[in-house]
């Protein structure tokens, strides 16, 4: 791989979502040569599954183009997809990096035409949608990937199918014998963005999610709600695909628990009552409950909160959901919880629940190959053992995308400060 | 310059299939005459690229036309250097992936793509960057305290020279009276002492970093990289010359006075969070009245906050500082009572542990709202409350004190609203809404639009505060900490280094002759033709950003390192005098003009798309991703934002015979989503006075239309083309066609 002309000067920021994009363009700007690695295909992380950003309901794209654009107009970010860090030797000032891609069997030749997706046959699930849809074995990620690329996926190489999608590419940018490749980076710091994974709603038994069908995820909301989402934006029931009215929000789900995560995660309530607009926005008749233990609407937020909770067809209850069944006849659910200002036991039926699953740092599972120092949540801690290596946004707090972005800004100047150190 | 334009056209991802190339190429042959056209089946493969460089060297090409897909995409591989000019045609994702191929009318559109392209090439010209005299590269931080001491010390651990401007006399701000900290380590269940000496000491020990204490600033005149700063101390006035600012004055508490209903003011007992920390701090723990020691405490949360009569927002921060300050109590003896009333307790990420590590040392969490606080007769304070838990009223046992948890307020939002000016008599009233500008005596600001920063809402100062929370309204200052946003110590040192890497980047760019942000690298700027100009004064008040002074004659006094580059001054501006080397009124209007109107007969109207390449360009972009179809009537023509528009290209087009115009917009209003901030409320205020243009012509109104897209919409565009199409019918066609 080519260096920068100054690759002690230069700075490795590991996740392509919206710290390690923000941390990258800002380190960049500031003059400094900045190497982004992203595991996915595609940049933008898990901002671009969003529908809508809370408070101004607008949409997370119209943010990620701006970045795009920075990332297009400057020489000095390089950019890889598809890419993990393998290995990171040395201190800061001084730090050699193993970066290893996976291949995309679709090289850059690729003008985004097409061609090979309408040659392919076979469906996958769908990674984007997080598997509530499929899409063809030969994909865009989706219709605002950046960059512009298709990928095919490793299920068909082999087939016939891949030789006939290769064959179907009028531009030569299917190469059906990409392998893995590793290659050597130097650099004088790392930024660690890898982000947070949604915590497995699965390990609450007594929600039955991945049993009852319509129990959800809040970021599979997030994806009903969408546009280029599985079902073009229209929120349903996934038992029958019918226009959910009753929908019940499921704050706390695993957070706040020290049987799951003792933690908050900061966002969810403002994600709930966002997601409760969506619901609203395209069901007049529809009717949103959300189950909680406080509303935790930091700051300026609270105008938002206190705008929805306007909204008559929004009901507010204190208390931590208990038990959810099914009724496997009709597809609805029963939420079970005890609300805390009567001191009743309430049960109500739903034709969808939403949990509000809180936030993993990625950097609990995959690890900094290097020394790092976490927490039993495996957040990253701000003073960390390895000099240069500085965690950004979600890896070190659970946090919103306005602190993401400030923290990541942070990041940078830590960053460039570190490459001075020899 | 003189111009060699080479056209390419590419034939690729069905352009070919779809379009006549040969009569697409006519277009740039015998209507434009190019030096060179030449047809590609894969323009951005490795030989196309090659090919247009090889014209470049051989054929002395300087401008090119690439007519391809869209310019968001292949920007790399069509970079052909700062000394050229390319301009791109989006034949692609606008033309033939959302409309018939082999089609008479979609034939037309790449052709008329194509002519707007190639007129608009034939004009610009390579940038040349605005270079300041005199550069400073040193950063001024308005405030001593936590976040201003951060900030100067990050900007000096990476080698920028700072001035730090405190008001009191000593640094360290509200930290000065601050006993412990709340956790920012596992297991986050314990209190973290901190040393202030060690934090004033990383600027009082620094030979690059001056501080000036009992100090303000008087006056901050000129721009990014050429700011003129005054500072009054002692009596006397020290000039600074300084590149970019962080604005880190934070925030004071809410007036207690304002909440007797809490009894403050009342008893002597009722005391703020502010007024117990500097007991602890100061190991003097007594209750006020009396000097007896505290045997029992309540503390009352969102005192003031939350609360439409006094802050409706919450201050994000006096929960877990109500808890530290319990925690105060319960480690001097676990016996104490210490109740804690409130709405919400908002321990969020890991503060929930010391919540949780609060509720096992034995502290009482009452859930409710408070409705009074009272003497029991026996000198000792209960407080009563609408217990939402229970539903049944709730008293404290008697407590020695009541600690208010009161709000933050900005310090940007204590003054006086600032007014421009009052419309003299006869005159009529400002056609554009003023900004909230606080007279707060910060910044003190040499600016024709007002001495601080445009506040959003509260006070806190302006910015699109979820993707890039830092830019604020006035280029290369950069406000942080509580006077940002109501937030916590911790917060604030990262908000704070942040904003010291933005104050670098700033510096770092505007050396360069680069913009800032959105426009992060542009090296156009706007050049005003000072003679023609009539002194209207709208460029000064229309720039979202306030660039642009004005002299004693009205005379505009643009600052380049300012600017934003959004071009709004040039489509305020009725005199057409301010233009950017690559973007100006006479190229876009020209480029209208190139478009070939059929005359009525044909029956082929024509519709001009005034489109925001921020948002409203890469949607229509999406729809032709998603192959989704509209209308062919359609012309688009980019825009830098919607706030560029002039009028003058509305009554081009409609003289030229097109049959309507829309404009395509970012979402204005409170939850504004402009990159320019007013540029889509601006071009909306402007088309009131579109009312005119269409008057003197006898052309309906319904001709014009603006419609407020986000990148998101893709799926409604069809529908929005259509319509207006549709109306356009019903309106009939322009009388205008032919002349």
């Amino acid at each position: 791989m080519a260096q920068g002309q100054n690759g002690e000067r230069s700075i490795l920021v590991v996740g392509g979502g919206m710290s390690g994009l923000s941390a990258a363009l800002e380190a960049a700007e500031a003059g400094f040569q900045v190497y982004l690695v992203e595991r996915e295909p595609y940049l933008g992380g898990r901002v671009s599954r969003m529908n809508k950003y809370f408070p101004k309901l607008c949409p997370p794209n119209c943010g990620l183009e701006i970045n795009f654009r920075r990332i297009r107009n400057n020489p000095l970010i390089r950019f890889f997809t598809m890419t993990e860090v393998e290995k990171i030797v040395g201190e800061a000032g001084n730090f050699d990096i193993t970066l290893k891609s996976s291949p995309r069997y679709v090289n850059d030749k690729c003008t985004g035409c097409g061609a090979c997706a309408e040659a392919a046959t076979t469906h996958i699930a769908n990674p984007f949608n997080y598997g509530l849809d499929t899409v063809k074995a030969a994909y865009l990620p989706h219709e605002f990937a950046f960059p512009m690329r298709y990928v095919l996926a490793p299920e068909v190489i082999g087939s016939e199918e891949a030789a006939a999608i290769k064959a179907a590419c009028p531009y030569d940018a299917i190469d059906l014998d990409m392998q893995p490749s590793t290659f050597d980076l130097k650099v004088g710091a790392v930024i660690w963005a890898t982000g947070w994974e949604p915590y497995d709603a699965g390990k609450i038994g007594y929600y039955g999610f991945g049993k009852h069908k319509n129990v959800i995820s809040n970021v599979m909301m997030e994806r009903l709600a969408a546009y280029n989402g599985p079902t073009n934006g229209r929120i349903v029931r996934l038992s029958d695909n019918r226009q959910a009215g009753r929908v019940a929000f499921v704050q706390c789900a695993g957070s706040r628990d020290e049987n799951h995560l003792a933690y908050c995660s900061g966002v969810c309530c403002l994600a709930s009552l966002k997601q409760a607009t969506y619901l609203l926005e395209q069901n007049p008749e529809a009717q949103a409950t959300i189950f909680y233990i406080d509303i935790r609407a930091l700051g300026k937020y609270e105008d938002f909160f206190t705008k929805v909770q306007a909204d008559e067809r929004v009901t507010l209850i204190k208390g931590k959901a208990g038990e959810i069944t099914e009724d496997s006849t009709t597809g609805m659910v029963t939420v079970q919880v005890e609300d805390q200002s009567s001191g009743k036991i309430l049960k109500d039926q739903f034709d969808l629940v939403v949990l509000a699953t809180g936030m993993v740092p990625a950097s609990a599972t995959d690890k900094v190959p290097a020394e790092a120092a976490c927490d039993e949540h495996g957040f990253m801690l701000g003073e960390q053992p390895t000099g240069g290596i500085i965690g950004a946004g979600c890896v070190k707090k659970p946090v919103d995308v306005a602190t993401s972005v400030q923290d990541a800004t942070a990041a940078a100047l830590k960053a460039i400060q570190a490459t001075f150190r020899r | 310059m003189e111009k060699k334009i080479g056209v390419y056209i590419c034939t690729g991802c069905g352009i070919g299939d779809a379009l006549e190339i040969d009569a697409l190429a006519g277009v740039a042959t015998d209507e434009y005459e190019a030096a060179v056209c030449r047809q590609n089946a894969f323009l951005c493969s490795r030989e196309g690229v090659a090919e247009i460089k090889h014209d470049l060297e051989n054929e002395g090409i300087n401008t090119i036309v690439i007519a391809a897909c869209s310019p968001r995409v292949m920007t790399d591989v069509f970079d052909f250097g700062v000394d050229k000019v390319c301009e791109r045609v989006n034949l692609r994702e606008q033309v033939v992936w959302s409309h018939p191929p082999n089609d008479e009318d979609t034939q037309m559109m790449a052709q008329d793509q194509l002519r707007m392209g190639i007129t608009k090439a034939k004009e610009m010209q390579p940038a040349e960057p605005f270079m300041a005299e005199d550069l400073s590269r040193k950063i001024l931080v308005v405030g001593g305290g936590l976040a201003g001491i951060t900030a100067a010390s990050e900007a000096n651990k990476a080698g920028y020279e700072v001035v730090l401007v405190e008001k009191s006399d000593q640094l360290g701000g509200y930290l000065k009276e601050v006993h412990k900290l709340p956790p920012s380590r596992p297991p986050y269940e314990e209190l973290q002492d901190f040393d202030l000496g060690a934090v004033t000491g990383q600027v009082t020990d620094q030979p690059a970093v001056k501080v000036y204490t009992n100090a303000q600033i008087a006056k901050i005149s000129g721009a990014p990289c050429m700011f003129d700063v005054q500072i009054q101390q002692n009596g006397g006035v020290a000039d600074e010359r300084v590149g970019a600012i962080v604005l880190a004055t934070g925030a004071i508490p809410y007036d207690a006075a304002k909440l007797e209903h809490l009894g403050f003011g009342k008893s002597a007992d009722v005391i703020t969070a502010a007024q117990l920390e500097s007991m602890f701090k100061s190991g003097d723990v007594k209750r006020p009245s009396n000097g007896q020691p505290i045997t029992g405490a309540a503390f009352i949360l969102c005192a003031g906050s939350r609360d439409p009569k006094h802050l409706p927002y919450c201050s994000a921060a006096c929960c877990v500082e109500s808890l530290k300050q319990a925690k105060y109590f319960k480690q001097a003896n676990p016996e104490t009572p210490v109740y804690i009333f409130y709405k919400d307790l908002r321990a969020h990420g890991t503060y929930e542990l010391l919540y949780k590590q609060l509720q096992k040392d034995g502290v009482i969490f009452v859930r409710g709202d408070v409705t009074g606080v009272e003497e029991d007769g026996s000198g000792g304070l209960v407080v009563s409350a609408d217990d939402v838990l229970t539903g049944s009223p709730v008293m404290s046992e008697s407590v020695d004190v009541v600690v208010l948890a009161t709000g933050m307020v900005p310090t940007t939002a204590l003054g006086k609203k600032f007014k421009v000016q009052e419309p003299k008599e006869g005159e009529e009233e400002l056609a554009v809404p003023e900004d909230t500008i606080v007279v707060s005596n910060n910044l003190n600001l040499d600016y024709r639009q007002g001495p601080e920063l445009p506040a959003l809402k509260y006070g806190f100062p302006d910015s699109h505060f979820i993707c890039f929370p830092y830019e604020s309204r006035r280029t290369g200052i950069y406000p942080a900490g509580s006077v940002r946003a109501p937030m916590d110590y911790w917060r604030a040192v990262d908000d704070a280094t942040g904003a010291a890497l933005k104050a670098i980047q700033c510096v770092q760019m505007v050396s360069e002759g680069k913009a800032v942000h959105p426009r992060a690298g542009d090296l156009t700027y706007p050049e005003f033709f000072m003679q023609r100009c009539t002194q209207c004064k709208r460029c000064t008040e229309e720039c979202p950003f306030g660039a642009i002074n004005e002299d004693e004659k009205a005379n505009p006094l643009p600052n380049p390192t300012r600017c934003r580059r959004c071009g709004v001054c040039m489509g305020a501006c009725p005199e057409r005098i301010i233009s950017f080397k690559n973007y100006s009124v006479g190229m876009i209007g020209n480029a209208i003009k190139s478009i070939d109107v059929p005359d009525e007969y044909e029956e082929k109207p024509r519709i001009l798309v005034l489109a925001c390449e921020n948002d409203a360009y890469p949607a229509l972009d999406m729809s032709g991703i998603r192959r989704m179809s509209y209308n062919p009537w359609v012309r688009i023509v980019p825009v830098r934002c919607l706030g560029s528009m002039n009028l003058v290209w509305i009554a081009d087009a409609l003289s030229k015979g097109i049959d309507g115009i829309l404009l395509l917009g970012c979402k204005h209003g409170d939850d504004y989503q402009c990159h320019f901030i007013k540029g889509s409320e601006l071009a909306n205020i402007r088309m009131s006075k579109i009312q005119e243009t269409l008057n003197r012509l006898v052309l309906e109104s319904e001709r014009v239309r603006l419609e407020q897209i986000s990148i998101a919409d893709y799926s409604k565009l069809p529908e929005i083309l259509d319509s207006f199409a549709a109306k356009l019918d019903e309106v009939g066609p322009n009388p205008y066609k032919g002349y």
